[in-house]
């Protein structure tokens, strides 16, 4: 019954905690409608995104978005003294190659946005049959340990949490 | 005592501020002092996360701590950025790959297939739908 009414548990309880900080106040009545789009939406939006991945391990996903938002801090400092402080003649801008285990879209989606958001690189590319992505590194001597640190840090995570 | 208190918000506050301002500005030197494009992009899509973020961080002490109410506002604004900043600098970099980057100056893919800038995906088979 409970498992019919909400398909997607946390997709509904997502719904609920944005309308409720849209509305910025917690009453009954916003708690009320809150839940109701947490229902509805999701049945009104299946049609358009039939297979919805199922979140497999929510705690692992609270881990990962710590990880990241730690990640951006650092990023912002980095870049903020390549920006500041290095010669642009001695800014050694390379191509990475990532060859991608994950096979779900929105899981590469949130590995390619990850990329852009974390330390001095921005996803640019995937190749046409979704096998591996291309990133460009704004300052390495050391492409490969790029790749490594991308497929360890986030790939490795996002496997567990998309099974 | 009362006054202390709000001595130290207001400082708390104006901290973050700085802070904030303080990467947007890095992230407009950025866009200045950087060679090409794709290495333009690496200033707004990181400095400006911090950037906006410290200003979205002092907003939400201000009304905690000063007015003395929560707001969430905020938190949706950088939940917001972090979904929309990543596709903008996607877009950007593929529009500027497809006009001045050509294919034999990236990398192989490593795969059958090319990047998808260059070469379409393969045949949808009725076991991959």
């Amino acid at each position: 019954m409970l498992r019919r009414v909400f398909p997607h548990p946390i997709l509904s309880l997502t719904l609920v905690i944005v309308w409720l900080m849209l509305v910025n106040k917690v009453t009954p009545g916003n708690l009320f409608l809150g839940v109701v789009f947490g229902i509805v939406i999701p049945v009104m939006t299946a049609p358009y995104w039939p297979n919805r991945p199922a979140l497999r391990a929510p705690l692992m996903a609270a881990e990962y978005a710590l990880v990241v938002l730690w990640d951006i801090i650092v990023a912002n400092f980095e870049v903020a003294a390549i920006v500041l402080f290095k010669r642009h003649d001695k800014i050694r801008s390379q191509w990475v190659v990532v060859p991608l285990e994950l096979r779900s879209p929105e899981a590469i989606t949130v590995l390619a946005g990850t990329i852009t958001m974390t330390p001095g690189t921005v996803s640019a590319t995937l190749a046409a049959d979704g096998g591996s992505l291309l990133v460009h590194a704004l300052d390495t001597d050391d492409p490969d340990a790029v790749r490594d640190e991308i497929k360890t840090r986030y790939e490795r995570r996002l496997m567990e949490i998309f099974r | 005592m009362d006054q202390d208190l709000s001595l130290l918000a207001e400082l708390l506050v104006a901290f973050f501020l700085v802070v904030g301002g303080f990467f947007a500005l890095v992230g407009s030197i950025g866009l200045i002092r950087l060679k090409d494009t794709m290495q333009r992009l690496h200033a707004p899509t990181k400095a400006t996360t911090v950037g906006v973020g410290g200003a979205l961080i002092s907003s939400m002490l201000y009304f905690l701590l000063i007015e003395n109410q929560l707001s969430f506002h905020e938190l949706l604004i950088t939940l917001f950025l972090f979904l929309t900043a990543p596709i903008t600098a996607n877009f950007i970099a593929k529009t500027y790959m497809q006009d001045k980057i050509r294919r034999k100056d990236l990398p192989e893919s490593g795969r059958e297939y090319g990047w998808a800038l260059y070469d379409h995906p393969p045949e949808m088979t009725d076991e991959s739908k």
